[in-house]
C-alpha cells in the first residue's frame, strides 16, 4: 500500500524523523486554519499518489492564511494525471540550502534490503541513477543485521555527505531504518532530504510503501487505506475477502489461483483480438478451494459490473475436484437467481472432470456453456462479449 | 532420479495439527510420502491418526530430526508464526524447508532467507505449493493424482499453472515439479531448479513457468544460455496485467518497464527457449520436443 505524503510525514514524525510542521486539509477553510496555526509562509501541496504534481500546478506557496485558503481552493479537485485531488497538505515553507536523497527499499533481485543515498537530491532519482550512477551510493543491508549508527555512517560516507551534516544524516538514517522495519515498509524514500539555511536537516517529502501482508501486526495501518478513491467494485469485493482487480474490458473472469487467472486474462485478450478487441473486465482469484459460497460472491460482483457482457469461469480442479466445483457453480447460480443475467462460459479440467461436466450438463442452466479447453472457452467468451 | 525430493525423503510437517496441515498431511501420506512426524511444542508426545497411519508429534524440529532422521520439513504454520518456524528449521539444519504459508510479511521472509545463508537448509517458497517427485514423494499441496512419473522437469511461480501443465502433459509425466512461489523474496529460484534439472539424468526436458514482476525470468534466461543444454519450453503469465496493480501474488506487480511479461518472453526466446503464447501452446511445444 502506497501512502499519501501527509501519511508518510506523520509516520516519519512518529519515529522521530525531523519534518516541518503541517497538516492535511480537505477544504480551503481547513487549509486556512492550519496556515494560521503555523503562522509563517506555507506550501500547499496536492495529495495524490503520482509524480509530477509541481508541474501540474499541484504545489503552491502562500504567504498568509488567506492566500493558503485561495491556493487550496485552486488545488482541491485538480486532476493530476487522472488522479483527482481530494486533500492538500499545508506545511511550513522552508528555504533550502542543499537537497539530498535517502531511501531504504526491498531489493528483490538480491533478496536483501538496500540503502540508497546521494548528496544530490531533489531531481528524479531514476534519472540520476542512469546519468551519474557514481553519485548514488547503493549499500546492501543484511535483513538479519539491520542498520545501527555504524552501518548508517558507512552509508552516509559512501554517499559523501558534507561533513557539517554528517552526524545529522547518520541519526536520520537510523530513524528511517526504524520506520522501515517497525512499520513493515518495502520503501521509505526521502526526496528531498533538505538542509535549511540554518544547517538543520529535514525530510521535506517522503514516499512510503507498506507491506499489506504485515497488517496483522499493525492495527493502525487499516486507517491509512484510501477507501475514497477505491473503485466501488473493488471495495465491494474486498468486503467479501475476494481477490479482485477491476480492468477496462467486457469479459468477466473468475478462476482459481493467481497464476491461472493472470494467464486467463492473457488468453481472453488474445482471443478478443478476433472479436473487435474485447478485453478481460477484471482479475478475480477465488483461490484453490473454489467453494460454492465464494463462487457465488465472485459471480455476484462480476455480474454487477455494467461493463461485463459475458463471463468466463476457468477452474482447474486439483485439491478441490471438478465435481465439487461444478456443484459450486450450480449452487452459486441458484443463490443468485434472477441476478444472473449474462452468459457464462465454463471450462473445467483436472480431477473428476467428466463428473463435473456431467453435473453442469444435467443442470442445463440456460446461461451456461461448457467448453473443454481454456483456449476454446476464451474464444467463446470473447465471441459472446462482442455479440 | 529426481531433484530435491526422492523416495528416501523423510518428511516432517510444522503445523501438522492445524486444519490445513492435517488435510495435506493426509494427502501427502496417501500419495506415498514418508511423513514421519509433526512439530507442535504444545502437543509433543501425542500421535495423530491418519486413516490408520499413526504420525508422532514432536516438540521441536531438532527433536523430530533426532528421532526420525527427517530431512525435509513442510511448513503450514500461519503467517504470524512462520518466521520463527522457518528459523527453527534452519537452526536445526534440516536439508529442506518447504514453506507453503501464504501472506508472510516480506520483512520476515527476507530475514529468514538472510539467516539461512551459509547454512545447510534449502528453502522452497514461501507462498508456494511445494514440490512433487511423482510416485516417490510429495512435499506440499500439489495434487498427486493429476500426473505420473516421467521425464519432464517443471519449475513455476504459480500453483494452479503448475497443476494445469502437469495435467496437460500427464501422459509423458514428470521427474519433479517445483512450485517456487509468487512472493517477492523466495528461497529456491528458477535458476536453482534449472541447474538441478540439467544435472538430473532422468530429466530430459524442462518447462519453466514465469509471471510478471521482478527479474527472475530474465536471470534464468541468462543462466539457460550459459549452462542448460536440455530443451526448455517457457510460458509467462501477465501480458494484460496493468502497471502498479497486484494480481494476487505479492510479487506479481509491474512498476515501470521492468518485469513485464513481454520483456521476460523476449529474454527467454533470446536464450533459445520456445515460449508458448498460452499454457496449451507451451504443452504442445513440449510434445514436439519429446516426440510424444
Amino acid at each position: 500500500m502506497d501512502l499519501f505524503e501527509y501519511q508518510a510525514r506523520d509516520l516519519l514524525a512518529a519515529h522521530g524523523v525531523p519534518v516541518l510542521p503541517g497538516g492535511v486539509a480537505e477544504t480551503p477553510e481547513q487549509a486556512e486554519a492550519i496556515a494560521r496555526e503555523i503562522a509563517a509562509p506555507v506550501v500547499v501541496k496536492a495529495q495524490v499518489k503520482v509524480g509530477g504534481r509541481g508541474k501540474a500546478g499541484g504545489v503552491k506557496l502562500a504567504d498568509d492564511p488567506e492566500s493558503a485558503k485561495a491556493r487550496a481552493q485552486d488545488i482541491l479537485g485538480l486532476d493530476i494525471k487522472g488522479h483527482i485531488t481530494h486533500r492538500v497538505m499545508v506545511a511550513q515553507a522552508s528555504d533550502i540550502a542543499e537537497e539530498y536523497y535517502f531511501s531504504y527499499l526491498l531489493d528483490r533481485s538480491n533478496r536483501t534490503f538496500l540503502a540508497m543515498a546521494s548528496k544530490e537530491g531533489g531531481m528524479e532519482i531514476e534519472q540520476l541513477a542512469v546519468e551519474r550512477p557514481e553519485a548514488l551510493a547503493r549499500i546492501p543491508v543484511d535483513a538479519s543485521v539491520g542498520v545501527d549508527a555504524q552501518k548508517a555512517a558507512e552509508i552516509v560516507d559512501a554517499a559523501g555527505f558534507p561533513a557539517e551534516v554528517r552526524d545529522q544524516v547518520i541519526a536520520i538514517a537510523v530513524q528511517l531504518w526504524d520506520v522501515f522495519t517497525k512499520e513493515d515498509a518495502t520503501l521509505v524514500e526521502i526526496n528531498p532530504l533538505a538542509k535549511a539555511p540554518d544547517g538543520t536537516v529535514l525530510a521535506l517529502d517522503a514516499k512510503v510503501t507498506l507491506d499489506e501482508n504485515a497488517s496483522f501486526r499493525h492495527g493502525d495501518h487499516d486507517a491509512l487505506e484510501d477507501s475514497a478513491s477505491a473503485d466501488p467494485l473493488e471495495a465491494a469485493a474486498k468486503e467479501k475477502d475476494l481477490n479482485y482487480v477491476k480492468l477496462q474490458g467486457e469479459v468477466g473472469i473468475i478462476g482459481n489461483g493467481a497464476g491461472l487467472v493472470m494467464s486467463t486474462l492473457d488468453v481472453v485478450a488474445y482471443a478478443g483480438e478476433e472479436f473487435g478487441g474485447v478485453r478481460p473486465a477484471n482479475f478475480l482469484d477465488i483461490g484453490g478451494g473454489a467453494s460454492a459460497e465464494v463462487m457465488a460472491n465472485g459471480l455476484g460482483i462480476i455480474l454487477s459490473d455494467p461493463a461485463v457482457k459475458s463471463v468466463f469461469v476457468n477452474v482447474f480442479g486439483g485439491i478441490t475436484a471438478c465435481d465439487a466445483v461444478a456443484n459450486g457453480i450450480v449452487h452459486a447460480l441458484g443463490i443468485l437467481g434472477d441476478e444472473a443475467t449474462k452468459p457464462l462460459v465454463v471450462r473445467l479440467d483436472g480431477n473428476n472432470v467428466e463428473e463435473g461436466r456431467r453435473i453442469l450438463a444435467e443442470a442445463a442452466h440456460p446461461l451456461v456453456t461448457v467448453v473443454d479447453t481454456m483456449d476454446g472457452a476464451a474464444r467463446r467468451a470473447a465471441e459472446l462479449a462482442a455479440a | 532420479m529426481s531433484i530435491f525430493l526422492t523416495e528416501n525423503s523423510k518428511v516432517i510437517v510444522q503445523g501438522m495439527t492445524g486444519s490445513e496441515g492435517r488435510k495435506h498431511t493426509q494427502r501427502m501420506l496417501a500419495s506415498g510420502t514418508a511423513v514421519v512426524g509433526g512439530v507442535n511444542p504444545s502437543k509433543a508426545g501425542q500421535d495423530v491418526d491418519f486413516d490408520g497411519t499413526s504420525v508422532p508429534v514432536f516438540g521441536s524440529v531438532a527433536d523430530a530430526m533426532k528421532e526420525t532422521g527427517a530431512d525435509v520439513s513442510v511448513v503450514f504454520v500461519p503467517p504470524k508464526f512462520a518466521k520463527d518456524a522457518v528459523l527453527e528449521a534452519v537452526d536445526a539444519q534440516i536439508g529442506m524447508a518447504v514453506v507453503i504459508t501464504e501472506g508472510i510479511p516480506v520483512h520476515d521472509s527476507t530475514y529468514f532467507w538472510a539467516h539461512a545463508q551459509g547454512g545447510s537448509t534449502r528453502i522452497v517458497g514461501p507462498n508456494c505449493p511445494g514440490l512433487i517427485s511423482p510416485g516417490r514423494s510429495n512435499a506440499g499441496i500439489i495434487p498427486a493424482n493429476i500426473t505420473q512419473a516421467g521425464t519432464i522437469g517443471l519449475v513455476s511461480k504459480s500453483g494452479t499453472l503448475t497443476y494445469q501443465m502437469m495435467y496437460e502433459l500427464r501422459d509423458i509425466g514428470f521427474s519433479t515439479a517445483v512450485g517456487i512461489g509468487g512472493d517477492p523474496v523466495i528461497g529456491t529460484t528458477h535458476i536453482d531448479c534449472l541447474q538441478a534439472f540439467q544435472e538430473d539424468p532422468e530429466t530430459e526436458a524442462i518447462v519453466m513457468i514465469g509471471e510478471i514482476g521482478g527479474d527472475a525470468e530474465e536471470r534464468a534466461a541468462d543462466f539457460i544460455k550459459a549452462n542448460v543444454t536440455k530443451p526448455v519450453v517457457g510460458y509467462v503469465a501477465g501480458f494484460t496485467a496493468p502497471e502498479g496493480k497486484t494480481m494476487g501474488h505479492a510479487g506479481a506487480i509491474v512498476s515501470g518497464s521492468a518485469g513485464t511479461a513481454a520483456a521476460k518472453q523476449e529474454a527467454l526466446e533470446a536464450a533459445g527457449v520456445r515460449v508458448g503464447k498460452t499454457p496449451s501452446e507451451a504443452a504442445r511445444l513440449m510434445r514436439e520436443i519429446v516426440g510424444a
